[in-house]
């Protein structure tokens, strides 16, 4: 035991220092692609139709993006711009009155998350997975994870919502005492993503339960569910990146 | 090991049927394909597999205009190459003989087409409720038949309590307990049925499929392109592997000769891939027992192997590189060249990690002799890949039907023979060293060229691709129509072949083990659901 003791104080301190500083350590996020340029070409090779034209110029719906990176590595027309970043959430669009404010904090010190895997492919629950190691260390804020909806204030949901998820999941959202949050994880959790349109699941979190915070990516870094975190509790501003979004009914289906 | 000749003379002697020579227009492996009459195709499988020393792959349901056409795929020894055994039914006829007494690694499969391709197995014990869970989908539904339109909602219904697995025990104090579908910090949708008297599990039955997102449906009808993005997001934490396989059978069907260059970056990838996994694995078992420093000692790699990953290939999991005909971006030399030194420098740490994990006696307590599984019960349920090579099943389809230029490279395939949770540890281990040996040699030997091939046109046409990836033996099946589009996409994946064994570990101890048992089973759900 006293080996493990020695290992632990010499391994030092590893984790990062955001949110009080941008964290600049190599490969934390694949990062996004940027909305603009004027290569309308692009919108056609966009699997999931995150891109679209708009005013001729090549807009972005960040919740459908599947960082295939085909516009960023498209041959024929100019590729897109890549974004490095990692602060990625916003309130969805509904939030409505639940919203925290910025800088208004309706929880305490600590908060407790319960994570739900609605059929994600696994790369967005291991990125959360992330959060608890010694790099992420969320514990350093106050945040655990919890294994039961009783003592949860954040239910994180990821993946499209299967048809056999759907009632898990709200009956894990009823059993939460109120206030609650809902944090959607990835573009599985947003639009369905490469899932849609199909018979076996949704098209996110929204059709079941009403959304406060969402996070694009597929998968969103660690950084950015933290952030999505911080934003659902109003200790960090949203990105604002949704502000264009359309309403769900305008959605052009994909394929 | 019988040899491929012999096989086939003996299968050609006893089951008089036709047989279909160098089938898959393939050149780096022997591919046959035999069909034969319904009522013979238990006994040849079971003969294939219990005396001829070929593993169960996958079954490959289709419906065909002509009618069914049912594909039992084995694989044997690098000289045994694989088989295909096909048979064909007419479209009114949906009764096939179950292979569960003679081929026992075919249970799930067959269960999953019964559900799915609304087909009936005769003789196979354990039909129903399994993909679609009866209190969700009323019976009459199978998705998978052409007629149904996947992309549209299907009637359902939402009834309770109608799942209800007979039980067994019949003792004083004996109850059965549920845990999930959620049911633990970060984990997996899944349901487990444990029925105990109190101290031991006496029967462990998983539930899953609670996130089935219908993927070889909804793949059907979309571009082979776009399909890819669902074969990679099938499991996401090995969609190298899984992106590779379906490249394969892509690539087999249109005929593409996929340059060098691009050949053994996918064996960089796919190697960085599950170094990567392997780390991830070793934290989940870390975890499992509650050793915290030892947790966080493991946690180190993991992170360090995905940001590795992203800052070389531009993806923490390496989604969209694979593409049919190479890859979709080339890499430099000096950025192979740190991607090399730098996965020895985390494979440093764990080897050091594994030192010390063999020193602490609380920590091997809770893992030897704990979730056995034994060689006879790993090969009768086609277990795969680590696992499997844990229980002295040295399995390895980079070995047994190498490709990609695998037959050129210099590696072991760890094997160790007590079949418990250490004994998987250890492969882990060993097998993470083997990967960053095949990193430094496809590193050193990196021919120049392109890493596409150019202008590639689709054709029609099926085929068969495999890699090992990280959890095992992956199969996928491809066939495009006419149009350019997939009409049939089988991705056959490990997890689904070790979920059936699954309870093999888990039956016969601790409650507390549970839990230490699934982390060092180590199974993918969101790859066995798909
Ligand atoms: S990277 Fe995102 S925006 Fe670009 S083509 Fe792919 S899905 Fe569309």
């Amino acid at each position: 035991m006293r080996g493990w003791v020695f290992t632990g104080l010499k391994t030092g301190i590893k984790s990062t220092r955001y949110p009080e500083e941008e964290e600049k350590r190599p490969g934390v996020s694949p990062g996004l692609p940027i909305a603009g340029g004027n290569s309308l070409g692009l919108v056609d090779i966009c699997p999931t139709n995150a891109l679209l034209a708009s005013n001729g110029q090549v807009a972005l719906e960040y919740g459908r993006c599947v960082h295939c990176f085909r516009c960023a590595r498209a041959a024929k027309s100019a590729p897109l711009d890549w974004s490095s970043g990692y602060e990625w959430a916003d309130l969805s669009a509904k939030a409505g009155e639940t919203a925290v404010e910025f800088g208004q904090n309706g929880f305490g010190r600590s908060l407790h998350v319960l994570v739900v895997d609605a059929g994600d492919c696994g790369a967005c629950l291991s990125e959360i997975a992330q959060l608890n190691g010694p790099y992420y260390n969320m514990h350093r804020l106050g945040i655990f994870i919890t294994p039961t909806p009783r003592f949860a204030d954040v239910l994180l949901v990821v993946g499209p919502v299967t048809e056999h998820m759907r009632e898990p999941l709200r009956k894990a959202y009823a059993a939460m005492p109120t206030p609650k949050r809902v944090v959607a994880i990835g573009v599985c959790a947003l639009s369905g993503g490469v899932f849609v349109p199909s018979f076996a699941s949704g098209s996110g979190v929204a059709d079941v339960l009403p959304v406060d915070v969402v996070v694009p990516g597929c998968p969103p870094p660690p950084l950015a569910v933290l952030h999505g975190l911080l934003v659902a509790v109003g200790r960090k501003p949203p990105s604002r990146m949704f502000v264009s979004q359309r309403p769900v009914e305008e959605r052009t289906p994909v394929l | 090991m019988m040899r491929l000749q012999d096989a086939l003379e003996q299968v050609r002697r006893r089951w008089p049927g036709e047989m279909r020579g160098e089938f898959g227009s393939r050149k780096d492996a022997l591919e046959y394909e035999m069909e034969s009459p319904s009522a013979e195709v238990p006994e040849l499988c079971g003969w294939l597999f219990k005396e001829a020393g070929y593993n169960f792959a996958t079954l490959i349901p289709e419906e065909r205009e002509s009618g069914w056409e049912l594909r039992y795929v084995f694989y044997g020894d690098r000289n045994q190459g694989v088989l295909h055994v096909l048979v064909r039914q007419p479209i009114d006829n949906r009764t096939f003989l179950s292979l569960i007494g003679h081929v026992h690694a075919a249970d799930w499969n067959e269960r999953e087409a019964e559900d799915l391709f609304g087909l009936s197995f005769e003789g196979h014990p354990r039909l129903g409720d399994f993909v679609l869970h009866d209190d969700h989908w009323p019976e009459a539904i199978a998705p998978m038949q052409r007629s149904v339109d996947g992309r549209q909602p299907l009637p359902h219904q939402q009834r309770e309590g109608v799942w209800q697995p007979l039980l067994v025990l019949d003792a004083p104090g004996a109850f059965a307990m549920p845990i999930g579908p959620i049911y633990s910090g970060v984990a997996e949708s899944a349901l487990f049925l444990l029925e105990t008297t109190g101290e031991d599990v006496v029967r462990a039955v998983p539930r899953l499929f609670y996130k089935y997102r219908g993927i070889e449906k909804i793949a059907e009808g979309r571009s082979v392109q776009d399909a890819l993005l669902l074969a990679e997001r099938a499991n996401g934490t090995c969609a190298f592997a899984h992106g590779f396989a379906y490249c394969r059978a892509a690539e087999a069907i249109c005929g593409a000769a996929v340059p060098d260059r691009a050949r053994m970056l996918r064996l960089l990838l796919a190697e960085l891939e599950r170094l990567r996994h392997h780390a991830g694995a070793i934290r989940e078992i870390c975890e499992s027992t509650s050793l915290a420093v030892a947790t966080s000692q493991a946690s180190i790699p993991e992170e360090e192997l995905l940001s590795l990953s992203c800052s070389f290939a531009g993806h923490r999991y390496l989604f969209g590189l694979n593409t049919i005909g190479g890859l979709t971006r080339d890499f430099e030399s000096a950025a192979c060249l740190d991607v090399a030194a730098g996965a020895a420098d985390i494979l440093r740490r764990l080897d050091k990690l594994e030192e010390e994990l063999r020193y602490s006696s609380s920590f091997l307590d809770r893992l030897e002799q704990v979730g056995m599984v034994s060689n006879d019960d790993a090969r009768t349920f086609g277990l795969v890949g680590p696992i499997a090579r844990a229980s002295g099943v040295a399995r390895d389809l980079r070995r047994l039907q190498p490709y990609s230029g695998y037959e050129r490279m210099e590696f072991a395939v760890p094997c160790e023979q007590e079949g418990d949770g250490y004994a998987r540890l250890r492969i882990l281990f060993a097998e993470a060293r083997q990967s960053l040996r095949i990193i430094q040699q496809a590193v050193a030997r990196l021919p120049g060229g392109p890493v596409c091939q150019r202008n590639l046109e689709m054709k029609s046409g099926a085929a068969l691709g495999w890699t090992e990836a990280p959890r095992g033996a992956a199969f996928h099946w491809l066939r495009v129509g006419q149009d350019g589009m997939v009409q049939r996409c089988r991705l056959a994946s490990p997890s689904l072949n070790n979920w059936n064994g699954f309870h093999l570990a888990a039956e016969g101890f601790a409650f507390q083990d549970f839990p230490i048992i699934m982390a060092s089973f180590g199974l993918s759900v969101a790859e066995n659901d798909r």
